[in-house]
């Protein structure tokens, strides 16, 4: 019966190629979107572990305790021995030094008196040994608004914003009032090599960016570090694995008392970043619901058409003695064979694609040149096993229910009105 | 620093010549606590002087030493010049009445301290810039009253509560311990307006300097930071000593 079945749907195609392309095209939106939205979720983690948190950061207990007040004297010394045993011990991650920092900007005038002045917030970062992944993770060339990027010692990069209002450019100089790890007020000299526009409120609004090494000769920090940042090396966010690897680090000093021991904690664990990952992941599922119910309406659609389409044919088969629940089952049983086949063509063409998104990637970066914020210039999707099937639920169910209910016409059917019907 | 080694030189140096003391009040055999105040202002309130000081700053983490050299005229004048370590050696400030400058060798700039910025701490220090900047005589900021007696180093004191009498005070209150008859001060808590405790300071020892009591070395503590306190030993004093009037200028830093 079911390859009987099966034979119909496969060589009528007047009755069943309509429906089988709009499953299979629904389908294939939906999982497209499922990971396009993964892909999206997975650029904000991207962009807080690049920008800030990384996938997991080391600091001392004592650092970890305040880390909203940056206490860069509570930071992490010898911090390049640090960095040597977490490559070691995690070669899968990518591990960089950082140092926060706030202070004065203070602008001279031909005279060296103030001229100008405004608070900042910055970091130090790797930019200047060669090969250091920094410039790439913060996506520096992309937001270089004027200027280059620091290639020589005591040179910065200054949100764009922040040198409006000072009135500076690149090839000023600035004087950077900070502190230095011992709590003393230090004075750099910084020469300006650019400016950037982060995308970003504040980082916009007093965001200064150096070679590490120029901030840590700043702020007195000799080989030290006020985080280490781990990325993993393919850019991808594993919650559990990494959150495994920083509970079986944390235990190598759980004996120990020291507050300067050094402490693991992944992207989650970070202060806000659980809330904010939350808040994203309900928006986004939200959204995809609504897609989902949109899409399944219109499968559902396509399930009451192509069967109201079969009325003529029901009443010829009751007509020669069929029986309606017989018609009904096999109406069922041909909806499910095409829900399943489009479900399954769907599904493959939307994941090739997402594939291909998320290996390869849409880069954006000519159309993006222009743009004044911080976003990826490379869209990526995420393919996950949710992926697999997540199609089949608009596609199977939706057509089933389309089918099953246009179907119950079959019941309400008069042989009396099919000849009225096929003399006209 | 330098306004810290003036501070303390202000407060904590005093006359050990025991002058007729005026008329007293409170408890049996207690002056009266304004003409205390006035006699702690008289001697700790020198004309001028240069001083070489060191600063141990206690951390959280390890111990730094800063060494300087001051020149001090009165309350409103005073030019210090870092000596030690290697990084601040040649960082110069200025301090002209309530202005306050600073100098960077590495940066040849001058920076005038202000705002927010009188609340860092010195060189890491314990002490803040509002600390140094603080150059009124107590007597002038503060109402006084004696309110017991204690024994402090060994040393007989008077115990005075002091209640700041204008509002731009740094600490609305102190309680201070006065050597009965040394005039130096030789304990000391800064209250907020609030009533918490900010900083203590606790001289460790005294010496006689050219007629004049001074606090060799003493503790300043900023109880809001987890360290051990600030030292402060003096290494050298000289009183009336001669102070070319240029040393004073923004000039100067740069030279």
């Amino acid at each position: 019966m079911m390859t009987f079945l099966l034979k119909g749907v496969l060589r009528d195609r007047g009755r069943s190629l309509f429906p089988f392309i709009v499953v299979t095209t629904g389908v294939f939106l939906t999982v497209t979107l499922y990971c396009y939205i993964r892909g999206a979720e997975l650029d904000v983690v991207r962009s807080n572990a690049n920008l800030r948190h990384g996938h997991v950061k080391v600091v001392t207990r004592a650092y970890a305790k305040d880390v909203d007040q940056i206490p860069n004297d509570l930071a992490l010394l010898g911090a390049s021995a640090q960095i040597r045993d977490l490559e070691r011990a995690y070669p899968d991650l990518e591990w960089v030094p950082r140092i926060e920092f706030g202070g004065l900007l203070d602008i001279p005038d031909a005279h060296g008196e103030t001229r100008a002045q405004a608070p900042v917030a910055g970091f130090g970062a790797d930019l200047r040994t060669p090969g250091s992944p920094e410039p790439g993770l913060l996506g520096l060339a992309n937001i270089l608004v004027a200027g280059r990027l620091p290639e020589a010692p005591g040179e910065m990069l200054l949100s764009a914003g922040l040198a409006e209002r000072l009135k500076v450019g690149p090839g000023d100089t600035a004087t950077l009032i900070g502190t230095t790890m011992h709590g003393a007020m230090s004075m750099t000299n910084f020469k300006v090599a650019g400016t950037i526009r982060f995308g970003i409120a504040a980082l916009d609004r007093m965001g200064l960016v150096a070679d590490i090494v120029d901030v840590r000769k700043a702020l007195d920090m000799n080989d030290a570090a006020g985080e280490i940042l781990g990325l993993s090396r393919d850019g991808l966010y594993r919650p559990d694995r990494l959150a495994a690897a920083a509970a079986a680090f944390n235990a190598r000093f759980a004996g120990s008392g020291d507050e300067f021991a050094p402490v693991m904690q992944t992207l989650r664990d970070q202060p806000g970043m659980a809330m904010m990952f939350d808040r994203i992941r309900d928006v986004t599922n939200i959204i995809f619901v609504i897609f989902l119910l949109a899409m399944s309406l219109v499968m559902w659609n396509a399930g009451l058409v192509g069967t109201l389409r079969r009325y003529g044919e029901f009443g010829v088969r009751l007509a020669i003695g069929e029986d309606k629940g017989r018609i009904y089952r096999s109406l069922i049983a041909e909806s499910l064979m095409i829900g399943v086949l489009g479900s399954i063509a769907g599904t493959i063409l939307g994941l090739a694609l997402s594939y291909y998104v998320q290996a390869v990637g849409i880069n954006l970066a000519g159309v993006l040149k222009n743009v004044s914020f911080l976003m990826p210039t490379v869209i990526r999707s995420r393919v996950s096993a949710a992926a697999f099937f997540v199609g089949f639920i608009p596609g199977l169910l939706a057509t089933l229910v389309g089918a099953g209910i246009a179907g119950r016409g079959i019941y309400r059917r008069q042989t009396a009105q099919l000849f009225k019907e096929l003399e006209s | 620093m330098n306004r810290a080694i003036s501070w303390l030189a202000l407060i904590l140096a005093a006359s050990s010549s025991s002058a007729a003391f005026p008329p007293r009040q409170a408890s049996a055999g207690a002056p009266a606590a304004s003409l205390l105040l006035d006699r702690v202002d008289a001697n700790a309130i020198a004309g001028n002087k240069i001083l070489v000081a060191e600063m141990v700053i206690r951390g959280r983490r390890d111990s730094r030493s800063v060494k300087s050299r001051s020149w001090i005229q009165g309350t409103e004048k005073a030019f210090t010049e870092y000596l030690e370590p290697a990084r601040e050696k040649g960082t110069k400030m200025l301090k002209l009445g309530d202005q306050l400058w600073t100098y960077s060798p590495d940066t040849d700039r001058t920076i005038a301290i202000s705002g927010h910025m009188l609340r860092q701490s010195v060189m890491g220090s314990d002490l803040s810039y509002e600390d140094m900047m603080e150059d009124k005589r107590l007597r002038l900021v503060y109402d006084a009253t004696i309110t017991g007696e204690e024994v402090v180093l060994d040393r007989p004191c008077w115990v005075l509560d002091l209640v700041s009498r204008t509002g731009d005070a740094a600490y609305a209150s102190r309680k201070v311990r006065v050597d009965k008859e040394r005039f130096l001060v030789l304990k000391e808590e800064r209250f907020a307006k609030s009533g918490r405790l900010l900083k203590t300071l606790e001289v460790r020892s005294a010496k006689l300097v050219q007629g004049r009591w001074v606090a060799a070395e003493a503790v300043f503590r900023d109880v809001l930071k987890q360290g051990e306190g600030t030292v402060f030993k003096i290494e050298t004093i000289e009183f009336d000593a001669a102070i070319p009037e240029a040393l004073f200028t923004k000039a100067s830093l740069r030279k």
